[in-house]
């Protein structure tokens, strides 16, 4: 939306105030100085010559961040319950919001979902808008992103934050692309200056690179972040926030695409595409020791595995067998419980993103891996971490 | 049915760096590739067509060497090849590119479906797929991992979502983006490449499109700008906590709770 305005200047040697574009974008038309759509916008000619070269970008911007103010969060719920990223975003808008006085909105759409519009309130939202109907029921790109752009359109939002989930993933572009505005994907940190304009920052190329990125001339800024990357708010303790209610068009709810039938998936069975494993090894005997490490499995939300002497010993599945014979794993989290390292365990479990090892022996192999080495006894460490998590909750 | 599979040349490896004191990307010497996502929309694409007839072309936009790519496609088995190549698209974000594409595809015969990868490898976006389709006015759906049936005016798809699949029917024409269950991509056939080797790739350029406005294309018609790159905190956690077992015990706790491996 920046342009670079001339201030013709009479007397002046056109040709040599030309010639400091480095991408030949300034001609001589007629006597006057143009500028063409070679310009890439280097801004060379506004350092060297600022008495002829301005930039003017200040009206479109104010009129920008006028129209535009507070954050809106697409809210996305499964079977009655609110995804918890949609919680997590509330708290990063109202974070981001509060020095600019920005209120909070959230959007949700689906069927029978007032109970959910209430319980967004209790989580500080200034506005939270319903579409409620029967059609709405499941994710249909179109009529979903029909609904987002009238939602844009009333409430002008300066911020949109989305959830990186599946859905969150095909409807933010289709909506940021129908509000002709720019959209960064899975960031994982957000800050917004003062002027309304929101720093975020993503990782690319695999992790390996990241990225600032800001969207300066187009309301709203659309943002997707994953799950768990910000925290979730504390409900408050007194709801001031409103529930709008909204009709959907037929016009509105036209779709090319038909749902024939949803079939919701069942927990996460096997090894590999748990995201959380606890694993037990040799120093795992009984059938009593195998119920502490399944009950801490359960109070941590992961999977029990094992290594091969457990599989041998019929104390775990051979389908949850980690290394070069049984499974290859990379979770987000591993707890090795009393597993020393061999080679053939490590194998099967080195990509794993986070690893915390429970060992007596501060020289196992294991520990040359871990990230984090607890050195100790692990049927007393872990009790203690059971009843330490579960007092928390 | 005539496809239509975008594709895209990505660094060789994920494996980049960065001059720490000019902030550029070092992407010397690391070779391209294919984006191998794209493998799967082609290998999806060639199965449908031997299934029911018609043709498989592919697209591409990027700088002109990014005509490998194309080439590779045809020694799949593709039947013709766009490469999307300009200066003027240079810099372009997801929405520049998206914008660029779909006015490419637009001065394309008619296709009943476009299928792309399910993301790339280099920007980790899967934005660019359902952007073209809002550009070209079309229905699309994300993360199809299976196809049933193709008809004439629609396509039997199974969608895979976090927490549930939906089987759904997509009138045409549609642009899905495929998963990696879709089928396991063919190796490039030496014998096409031999056939091949003389094919030649279309090139588009603004001046082939409807909209020519240079300002929409590239950087300037990029609502998104990147302000800084940099390399990510790697320090590798390496601690150990020794004590009593109720000190590490407690250490384990807090950092499972301060992680959000736990929540509460």
């Amino acid at each position: 939306m920046a342009i670079i305005e001339i201030h013709q200047q009479q007397g002046k040697d056109l040709e040599e105030i030309a010639e400091v574009c480095p991408f030949d974008a300034i001609t001589i038309i007629e006597d006057s100085l143009v500028i063409t759509e070679a310009c890439k916008m280097c801004k060379v000619c506004i350092k060297q010559y600022p008495e002829i070269f301005s930039l003017e970008e200040e009206t479109s911007r104010s009129v920008l961040t006028d129209r535009y103010k507070g954050i809106a969060v697409i809210a996305e719920h499964h079977e009655g319950d609110l995804h918890p990223v949609t919680l997590e975003l509330i708290g990063k808008a109202r974070e981001l919001g509060a020095p600019l006085g920005y209120r909070i909105s959230v959007l949700i759409i689906g069927y029978e979902v007032g109970t959910l519009a209430e319980e967004l309130l209790e989580y500080g939202v200034d506005t939270v808008v319903l579409y409620d109907h029967k059609a709405l029921k499941d994710m249909l790109i179109e009529p979903y992103t029909n609904i987002i752009e009238e939602f844009i359109e009333e409430y002008r939002p300066s911020t949109v934050l989305v959830g990186g989930t599946s859905i969150g993933r095909s409807l933010a572009p289709r909506a940021a692309a129908r509000v002709h505005t720019g959209l960064t994907a899975d960031c994982t940190v957000l800050t917004m200056q003062p002027n309304g304009d929101l720093d975020q920052i993503r990782p690319a190329f695999g992790g390996n690179i990241m990225a600032h990125i800001r969207t300066p001339n187009h309301r709203p800024q659309f943002a997707t972040v994953r799950c768990k990357i910000f925290d979730s708010p504390k409900k408050v303790e007194v709801k001031t926030g409103q529930i709008i209610t909204k009709r959907p068009t037929v016009q509105q709810l036209k779709s090319r695409i038909e749902i024939s039938s949803i079939h919701i998936k069942k927990k996460i069975t096997s090894i590999e595409d748990a995201e959380i494993l606890v694993a037990a090894g040799r120093a795992i005997r009984t059938p009593a020791d195998m119920a502490l490490i399944e009950k801490f499995a359960e109070a941590i939300g992961g999977m029990v595995a094992g290594t091969r002497p457990l599989i041998e010993s019929g104390l775990i599945d051979p389908r949850r067998q980690i290394g070069l014979s049984g499974r290859t794993v990379k979770p987000k989290v591993i707890i090795t419980c009393g597993i020393s390292g061999s080679v053939q365990f490590v194998a099967g479990m080195k990509g794993s993103e986070l690893i915390y090892a429970i060992n007596t022996d501060p020289e196992a192999s294991i520990f040359g891996l871990a990230h984090y080495r607890l050195v100790g006894d692990l049927y007393e460490i872990i009790p203690q971490c059971i009843s330490q998590l579960q007092r928390g909750l | 049915m005539n496809i239509l599979v975008c594709i895209k040349q990505v660094p060789g490896t994920t494996e980049v760096n960065i001059d720490e004191e000019t902030g550029v990307l070092l992407r010397n010497g690391v070779p391209s590739k294919m984006n191998p996502y794209d493998l799967y929309a082609l290998e999806c694409s060639l199965r449908l067509k031997k299934h029911y007839g018609g043709s498989v072309a592919v697209i591409s936009m990027g700088p002109p060497q990014a005509e490998a790519i194309i080439k590779e496609a045809y020694m799949m088995g593709v039947d013709e090849g766009y490469l999307l190549t300009d200066m003027a698209f240079a810099g372009s974000d997801v929405y520049a590119t998206a914008y660029a594409l779909a006015q490419a595809i637009k001065t394309l015969p008619d296709v009943d479906c476009i299928i792309c990868g399910m993301m790339t490898t280099d920007g980790d976006t899967a934005q660019v797929g359902p952007e073209i389709a809002e550009h070209l006015n079309i229905p699309h759906a994300s993360y199809i991992k299976e196809i049933h049936e193709v008809h004439s005016d629609h396509i039997e798809v199974t969608m895979d979502m976090d927490k549930y699949a939906a089987e759904m029917k997509i009138k045409f024409p549609a642009l899905l983006t495929v998963t990696s269950t879709i089928g396991t991509p063919r190796l490039p056939s030496y014998i096409l490449g031999k056939k091949t080797e003389d094919k030649i790739v279309n090139r588009i350029t603004l001046k082939d499109l409807n909209d020519q406005d240079p300002d929409h294309y590239g950087i300037t018609g990029s609502p998104t700008q990147v302000i800084d790159i940099f390399p990510p905190d790697h320090t590798q956690i390496s601690t150990t906590w020794e004590g009593t077992s109720k000190e590490i015990a407690s250490n384990l706790a807090d950092d499972l709770i301060h992680r959000k491996i736990v929540m509460r």
